[in-house]
């Protein structure tokens, strides 16, 4: 029992990894592909958007496959495993993000640009000081979710064989013939989203000083 | 000394024209009222002085600066950034919804230009603001957040937020249709005092009596145009223009 846990252990620390490296790459570059929705360049506009509609139009497990292999067939070569899935989920997750960041930031009054005009201030400094700290209070309880989903979708990161959390476990249950370990990692998952919700509802009420 | 020079602008949204060859000067010191009726061109005049909106063609210069001129035959060019941010803080404009900045303290909302936008040192933008908050009677308001405020005290804020900036002059748009009819008393009171330390201003208003007690000029804005223009006396008491007439019998002025 010991030794499953460390096992366990060692999978969840791999579905930390994959987790906080895609917050990391998907976070910024999701605000970057939402300004690339919204650009007033009907060329860049339109390729983000078809980048978007296959990001969420695919399953992210055939995704996963496809940085996984498609540069085997064209260069002959692959990342390795766990490179190819940081790549699958930065790629996948930004898509959902952006459309997040491009629904709060469309939600901001165009009355704060005009007054933020007025007064002077840059188009860099209106977006950082005055949109961007009134969208993050709008999308937190959106991100929230999308938070969570990717917490159990790292599971899907043994489709490409990179050892994580479930599949730790599910090698556990076959050699042990139990489904006790699949249990356990449930357990786990549980917990690990428990912590992300309460994260969320930290934030959510530190941003609650204003309306 | 002009402070706003505007000459023959036109301007249209598509095929909607809503400027058509409008005039009109303000002198330093000067306090000048525009009205007419809704959808006469009143607010989208003042955009295009704060360069909210661009002309299609015709020409602006505030406090010297040419912000937009029209060649002969040409179209309009703007002036390059660095004008262009002296042109706009030479103009303050206060909006008819405040728009204050929600996620700003009151003080904030003053002082983020003055650092940010005019380079003052913090400590000097917090005195001048405080001092700004003061005049405004809301010296216990610097901490409080727009939300907690009324809408009278939140375009209060908003007009002290403008001050800051110390602009030659002071652009207000329709300052209390978006306030309780017993809140308008505050802001025009505000006004006022502005208009007796001999602030610039352009308002655009809905208040006749109003308009009638603190202009030195009354321009009469209809479907584009600038129909009347005039002392307050000259506008209120003896208008000439038929559809002044029309307009102000309306309202009972």
């Amino acid at each position: 029992m010991g030794q499953l846990l460390i096992l366990m252990l060692q999978g969840t620390f791999t579905s930390l990894k994959i987790f906080f490296l895609t917050l990391l790459f998907a976070l910024p570059l999701g605000l970057l592909v939402a300004r690339g929705r919204m650009s007033r360049h009907r060329i860049i506009s339109s390729l983000v958007n078809i980048y978007i509609l296959i990001m969420r139009g695919t399953p992210l497990i055939l995704q996963l496959i496809f940085v996984y292999f498609a540069p085997y067939y064209v260069f002959g070569a692959s990342a390795d495993r766990f490179t190819a899935v940081i790549i699958a989920f930065v790629i996948n997750y930004a898509a959902y993000f952006a459309e997040i960041y491009r629904g709060g930031i469309q939600s901001i009054s165009y009355g704060q640009y005009e007054a933020s005009s007025v007064l002077g201030f840059s188009k860099m400094h209106t977006f950082t000081h005055i949109v961007m700290p009134q969208v993050v209070k709008r999308i937190v309880p959106a991100m929230g979710n999308e938070v969570i989903t990717l917490v159990k979708d790292t599971a899907l990161a043994q489709t490409i064989g990179v050892a994580e959390l479930f599949r730790v476990a599910q090698n556990a249950a076959s050699r042990e013939f139990s489904t006790l370990p699949i249990f356990i990692a449930g357990v786990f998952y549980f917990v690990m989203n428990s912590i992300v919700a309460k994260s969320f509802d930290l934030i959510e009420k530190k941003l609650d000083y204003y309306r | 000394m002009e402070i706003i020079k505007v000459e023959h602008v036109h301007k249209s949204f598509e095929d909607l024209t809503v400027l058509r060859d409008i005039s009109f000067s303000v002198k330093q010191g000067e306090v000048l009222s525009i009205i007419g009726p809704s959808g006469s061109g009143k607010s989208t005049l003042l955009r295009c002085i704060t360069n909210l909106e661009h002309v299609q063609s015709g020409s602006i210069t505030i406090g010297g600066n040419i912000l937009v001129s029209t060649p002969v035959g040409g179209k309009p060019v703007y002036a390059e950034h660095k004008t262009l941010q002296k042109v706009r803080l030479s103009v303050g404009l206060v909006f008819q919804n405040f728009n204050l900045f929600p996620h700003f303290s009151v003080l904030r909302n003053i002082t983020e230009a003055q650092i940010h936008v005019l380079g003052m040192p913090k400590a000097q933008a917090r005195k001048e603001a405080l001092e700004l908050l003061a005049k405004m009677g809301l010296s216990d308001k610097a901490a409080a957040y727009p939300f907690q405020l009324s809408g009278g005290q939140q375009q209060r804020v908003s007009i002290a937020r403008a001050l800051a900036l110390k602009p030659q002059v002071l652009c207000f748009d329709e300052p209390t249709s978006a306030l309780d009819p017993e809140l308008t008393g505050e802001i025009l009171e505000v006004i006022k005092e502005l208009a007796a330390e001999k602030m610039t201003m352009v308002v655009v208003t809905h208040e006749m009596a109003f308009a009638r007690d603190i202009s030195d000029r009354v321009i009469f804005m209809d479907d584009g145009i600038i129909a009347e223009e005039g002392t307050p006396s000259e506008v209120f008491s003896n208008p000439k223009n038929e559809r002044t007439k029309r307009f102000l019998s309306r309202f009972g002025a």
